[in-house]
């Protein structure tokens, strides 16, 4: 079988709806943040097969861009996650309600 | 075609992006600074944060003064023109107003906090990050800018690292600010595969050519308008907003309210307009824009926007929640502006903006200021405040009726333009609906001048006058003067806003 381009969208159609389902349905903000990197490594596969569809290497480079800001956005959410678990002991965010109305 | 179009940067262009170039620099010595000063002498990081802002802004008004043509530099990542000069001295403004706020704000500087500079340098980066937002023209550029100013809020929302309300706030911040830019990343990566471009011209003309699927290009829109949603806080993507801002420190919540939001709508303007609207021939154009039927999208978004927003702050009894769902009442109005995506409803998006600026920052400013004597935000605490401390009140109430919209104040400038535009091309039930909003606006408004000056206080309360910084009443008169005189000397501005739209339609 030859691998198409539709092939690669439905892939990264596939994890993107995975990472989405698992933010909607888990309550562990760790977890949450696992399916976050699961929606932007979505994106990267899209950016990739595109890239080499239209032959032109600017969606290679935003792939590579990604990494960088996924990570970063990874090691912030972290330690704020790491402040807040000090603090109450849980990573559940039903638990965080001192906000609400 | 070639597989590597490398445009090299040459150095000369950095002549244009001086302001940038300091906020980044102003940044690194107060870093270093405040770690010199091993966290204990935050004053250094204050003064090189407000001599870098003020030299920034120098040169901002200097690039004004100076007019020219649009320079695209760094390859065509980044467009300076006149919206970006426009939008410059506005976060600079906001920025620099917040760091010399901030300077006496118990909140940031009381006796318990330990990272107290952090705050000032965090605030020069978000200026810089907030200013190339304004200047994006490439899908890089734009996902860059908004993560930048993105992972620096969420480090903000959380900078009481020992409250429990401020690391919340920052969690949910984090969390959704991760999943909507992930959304709009999923958005941008379709746009890219429908036209095999990433600068905002390029996707034009990818449009324009191609044979485009309107339901494709509407899916995509919609997962585009996600993720700027997030960051100006439109209805669906505006329940973060009140927790952040209550659970932020006050002047970290006042920026929030006005830069990002500006930057969101600075990136939405230019990203729409360029790639669905403007053009040479803006009668090209007409059919991306109605295969999509935008004007009907942007017009129920704005309507529920702005209704949502004033119907729950009419039930806040928290001073800050009650501002955070008026400055989401706010972005429906401003989002009228985007309805029809002319010229006119644009640059009076920019006017409304610069007004907004103005009166929020005031507002939100003037509750640090009491924060800092009576410790609470709860309206109740603000009974006869009014009397205790008569200036500040006057000046609660000069943002507050302009916030609402009543002539003389600048609001009413900013809204009048908003209605025009709509207007001009017979959209009278938003209209319509955007004026009966501006009325419930005046009941919670006045509440809060009510409290202060109508009610009297509790038995036994303290009435002692309230001693106000005398930095504090500067930064607040320097708010205040301009957003009664844009009341009814508002020509200056509007040709500014008219000049900065107009050039992004010649100026490509």
């Amino acid at each position: 079988m030859e691998i198409t381009l539709s092939h690669y969208l439905l892939l990264a159609g596939a994890v993107f709806t995975t990472g989405m389902v698992g933010f909607v349905i888990r309550r562990n903000a760790i977890v949450m943040l696992m399916c976050v990197e699961l929606m932007l490594s979505s994106t990267n596969i899209v950016f990739a097969a595109f890239s080499r569809f239209h032959g032109n290497a600017d969606g290679h480079v935003f792939v590579l861009m990604n990494f960088a800001v996924a990570a970063a956005e990874a090691a912030i959410g972290l330690a704020i996650l790491v402040e807040i678990f000090r603090r109450r002991r849980t990573v559940n965010v039903d638990d965080f309600k001192t906000l609400m109305e | 075609m070639e597989l590597l179009n490398l445009n090299i940067p040459s150095w000369s262009d950095l002549a244009y992006w001086r302001p940038e170039a300091i906020l980044c620099g102003t940044f690194l010595a107060a870093l270093l600074g405040d770690l010199i000063g091993r966290g204990r002498r935050p004053a250094i990081s204050f003064v090189i944060s407000v001599f870098g802002l003020i030299t920034a802004g120098a040169y901002s008004v200097a690039a004004v003064l100076h007019g020219g043509a649009a320079h695209t530099i760094m390859g065509d990542l980044i467009i300076v023109d006149g919206m970006a000069a426009f939008f410059r001295l506005l976060f600079i403004l906001a920025g620099l107003a917040t760091v010399l706020f901030s300077w006496t704000a118990e909140e940031i500087m009381g006796r318990k906090r330990e990272n107290k500079a952090e705050f000032f340098y965090l605030t020069v980066l978000m200026t810089a990050a907030m200013m190339v937002m304004a200047e994006a023209r490439d899908l890089l550029m734009l996902f860059l800018s908004m993560e930048a100013v993105g992972l620096v809020s969420y480090v903000m929302a959380g900078y009481m690292r020992t409250s429990l309300r401020s690391t919340e706030a920052s969690l949910k911040y984090v969390i959704f600010g991760a999943v909507s830019s992930g959304i709009m990343l999923y958005g941008l990566s379709l746009l890219y595969g429908m036209t095999g471009a990433m600068t905002f011209d390029g996707i034009r003309a990818g449009l324009l050519a191609g044979e485009v699927n309107g339901l494709s290009l509407l899916i995509t829109v919609i997962l585009i308008l996600a993720g700027m949603s997030y960051k100006i806080a439109a209805v669906p993507f505006h329940f973060w907003c009140p927790d952040v801002y209550e659970g932020a420190p006050t002047p970290v919540a006042a920026i929030f309210s006005v830069g990002p939001k500006a930057a969101g709508f600075a990136l939405m303007i230019r990203f729409f307009y360029t790639t669905l609207a403007a053009g040479a021939d803006p009668s090209a154009s007409a059919p991306l824009i109605e295969l999509i039927n935008w004007p009907l999208l942007m017009a129920v978004i704005a309507a529920v926007t702005m209704t949502y927003g004033n119907l729950v702050a009419l039930r806040q009894l928290n001073v800050k929640r009650m501002l955070a769902y008026s400055s989401i009442s706010h972005v429906g109005y401003l989002l009228m502006g985007f309805v029809l995506l002319t010229d006119a409803g644009l640059a009076a998006i920019l006017f409304y903006l610069a007004v907004y600026t103005l009166m929020n920052l005031g507002a939100f400013f003037v509750v640090v200021a009491l924060n800092n004597h009576i410790k609470s935000e709860e309206l109740d605490d603000y009974a006869g405040i009014g009397f205790r401390a008569p200036w500040l009140g006057t000046m609660m109430v000069i943002f507050l009726a302009s916030l609402t919209g009543v002539p003389p104040f600048a609001g009413f400038a900013g809204k009048f333009y908003v209605f025009t535009a709509v207007m001009d091309r017979q959209w009278f039930w938003l209209a319509i609906l955007a004026a009966l909003n501006s009325v419930v606006g005046l009941y919670y408004y006045f509440r809060v001048v009510k409290a202060m000056f109508l009610t009297r206080p509790a038995e036994g309360a303290d009435t002692t006058p309230l001693k106000i910084h005398w930095l504090q009443y500067t930064v607040l008169a320097v708010l205040a003067v301009p957003t009664l005189v844009l009341g009814f000397w508002f020509g200056p501005l509007k040709v500014l806003a008219d000049q900065a739209i107009g050039l992004l339609s010649t100026g490509m």
